[in-house]
């Protein structure tokens, strides 16, 4: 009973370890089974179940994008038993991992439209998707624009594949520090939300899309509704706890959602109909 | 419906002549008032009087502890294949345990498919009892005092024999193995069977209203009856332990003593646990019991009937009569109700 199964984590080996900053690493994996690796596709703000055998599972978001396949990438904070054990494996270890779960981005209905993306901290990470896969199909997206704030330097994620960004004709790449103490930071300075005043939205064809630590979130939201973006075009990316990935073990469940399988991204209109959400 | 007729002095030899269809599990007298599903040599051990048993049938497709996987470093992840394929009847199963079942049906199926669970669904028969409620029984409220499908057989007390409906092929097969213990049913039979409904339709003590709870519900999001509810809770986890629909679950691995090949294990949790909600970091998105226990109410009561069109709970009354600090469901959806009302 192992390939009907949807609990089965399927091996995949370490392809690559890019550290990022402290105690954050982007892990590249590839499947061992060829027809899970060239079949294996997902949607931007999809997560998947990352297995470290001999340790427990826990949910991860995909931070690659699908129009890149063969390699699946995770950025990782360590933070407890699970992420620590991922840290101490090495290049050609392998993992289990299953998914891809949970809804992601509605691609199809953002095609056509402005996309304002909106990160703070480790909430690059499921924006990384939608941010490659934007550019991947840009003749599909009008205007993208992306805006990511770190507290300094040191703490910026993929910090020099979005420096290189900054002079792409078709990105609007907004990166900002909260403090920049040595003087060595080339672009803005100050929190996410003193970028807005740089930026013109037009509520009727734009998409904000926002994953951030909570406290980020009402800021960003109060700035975003000033602006009259509609409670529905504002889509966030929200954690809970998980087990099963899959609506089973219960533990994800707010109100009458599952974050699991609603989620993990749920439009601002959701949030205020789910009192625990945000 | 098929129906036939088994005199209640030929039942014990109907359940001694099903061993080709797998071990017999019937309620069993643990104590005076405590009864358990569990698996009798004879059919004299099983407790016709059962009511309520402590734990429903879910234990047998959701197990208290289960393996999910055993891995190696050198393997990866492999799923145990024994114990999965266990033949079993269980008999005894009254029509608000046969629902729970049927809920839990619901959520191990759907997109996602729980191969545990349908193994061992597939594997049991079920033979349904009917019964008379008690004052903490209020399934007719939830609409599941009777149930149509759920069962193999369902055997309904008609004084001196029992009435039997036969739900699926296979039940039929059951029947037939033994037929000569049937006899068909006649005028008498139906009107037995009738004046025993109503009976029973009459023997409710409680009442619950439940058709605009969800919409109480959210009214009551604020109340304050869920921090008063809080005080009292122990945190101790029995209400969703003996619920037949209460189906959260923990997934722990265990190493063996080689330090390399160990366990996926899963196990019944509760949301009523204090690190239900526990996430890394030390953040807990229901630290406070009133918290918690406002979780368990709307997600049965309110969140489940948005997912699936109806209340997760079968009004069995377990909950009720194992909580040790005296909180009643009833109670509780009666007090939201009315309040502002006093
Ligand atoms: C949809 C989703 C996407 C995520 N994406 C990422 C990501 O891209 N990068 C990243 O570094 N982290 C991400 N997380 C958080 C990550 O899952 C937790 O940091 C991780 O589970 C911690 O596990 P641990 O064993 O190292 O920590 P421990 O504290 O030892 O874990 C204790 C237990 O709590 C559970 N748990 C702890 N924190 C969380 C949490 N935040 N969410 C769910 N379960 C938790 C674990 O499963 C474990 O059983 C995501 C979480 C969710 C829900
Ligand atoms: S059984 Fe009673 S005390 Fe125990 S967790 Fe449930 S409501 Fe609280
Ligand atoms: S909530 Fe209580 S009464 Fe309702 S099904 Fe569960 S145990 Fe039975
Ligand atoms: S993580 Fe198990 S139900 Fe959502």
């Amino acid at each position: 009973m192992n390939r009907e199964n949807i609990y089965f984590p399927h091996l995949a080996q370490i392809t690559r370890i890019l550290p990022q900053i402290e105690d954050h690493k982007l892990f590249g994996l590839t499947f061992v089974d060829k027809s899970m690796k060239d079949n294996f596709s997902y949607r931007p703000g999809q997560f998947v179940e990352l297995s470290i055998i001999g340790t427990g599972e826990a949910p991860i978001s995909i931070s690659s994008s699908p129009t890149r396949p063969g390699t699946v990438e995770l950025c990782v904070r360590r933070v407890g038993r699970v992420t620590n054990a991922l840290y101490n494996l090495e290049r050609d270890d392998l993992v289990g991992i299953r998914g891809p779960y949970g809804n992601g981005f509605p691609v199809e209905e953002l095609e056509g439209n402005n996309l304002l993306l909106v990160a703070g901290g480790l909430g690059m990470a499921p924006l990384r998707s939608l941010l490659w896969y934007t550019l991947d199909n840009r003749e599909r997206f009008e205007d993208v624009t992306l805006m990511y704030g770190a507290k300094i330097p040191d703490e910026m994620l993929f910090k020099y594949e979005l420096l290189s960004l900054l002079d792409r004709p078709d990105l609007r790449c907004m990166l900002t520090v909260d403090k920049d103490e040595e003087g060595i930071w080339p672009a803005h300075i100050g929190v996410v939300t003193t970028l807005f005043d740089q930026i013109e939205i037009d509520p009727s064809t734009t998409y904000a899309a926002v994953c951030g630590p909570p406290v980020m979130y009402r800021f960003v939201l109060e700035e975003l509704l000033k602006r009259n973006l509609s409670k529905d075009r504002i889509l966030m990316s929200l954690e809970r706890k998980m087990k099963c990935g899959v609506g089973k073990c219960g533990h994800c469940a707010i109100g009458y959602k599952y974050t699991c399988l609603d989620g993990p991204i749920f439009t601002y209109w959701d949030a205020i109909n789910l009192p625990e959400l945000i | 419906m098929k129906m036939v007729k088994l005199q209640k002095k030929n039942l014990n030899a109907f359940l001694a002549g099903l061993e080709k269809f797998g071990d017999l599990h019937g309620p069993v007298r643990r104590d005076t008032n405590d009864f358990a599903f569990q698996k009798v040599d004879a059919p004299e051990q099983i407790a016709h009087d059962c009511l309520r048993t402590i734990l429903p049938p879910k234990k047998y497709f959701t197990k208290p502890v289960d393996t999910m996987f055993t891995f190696s470093e050198a393997e990866g992840y492999r799923a145990p294949d024994k114990d999965l394929h266990t033949k079993i009847i269980l008999f005894g199963v009254h029509p608000c345990d046969i629902h729970g079942i049927k809920i839990l049906d619901l959520v191990f199926g759907g997109q996602y498919r729980d191969e545990y669970y349908f193994a061992r669904r597939r594997n049991a028969i079920v033979v349904g009892l009917d019964c008379m409620p008690d004052e903490y029984c209020f399934c007719r409220s939830t609409g599941t005092d009777f149930t149509e499908d759920g069962f193999d057989l369902f055997l309904s007390d008609i004084g001196s024999s029992y009435l039997v409906r036969v739900g699926t092929s296979l039940g039929d097969d059951i029947v037939l193995e033994t037929s000569t213990l049937f006899q068909e049913i006649g005028d008498t039979d139906r009107r037995a069977y009738k004046r025993r409904s109503a009976q029973r339709i009459n023997s409710f003590e409680v009442e619950i209203h439940l058709e605009d709870l969800p919409e109480i519900m959210d009214l009551e999001y604020e109340s304050r009856i869920w921090q008063e509810l809080g005080d009292k809770c122990l945190s101790c986890g029995t209400c969703s332990m003996v619920c037949p629909t209460c189906y959260c679950y923990d997934v722990v691995d265990q190493l063996n003593l080689d330090a390399k090949s160990g366990s996926r294990l899963r196990r019944w949790d509760s949301c009523l646990f204090k690190d239900y909600a526990l996430v890394a970091g030390g953040h807990n998105f229901r630290a406070d019991r009133g918290s918690r226990i406002k979780n368990r109410y709307f997600h049965k009561q309110r969140g489940f009937v948005a997912q699936f069109g109806r209340p997760s709970c079968v009004g069995c009354g377990r909950c009720i009569v194992s909580c040790p600090a005296a909180i009643s469901l009833v109670d509780v959806l009666t007090k939201l109700r009315s309040r502002g009302n006093e």
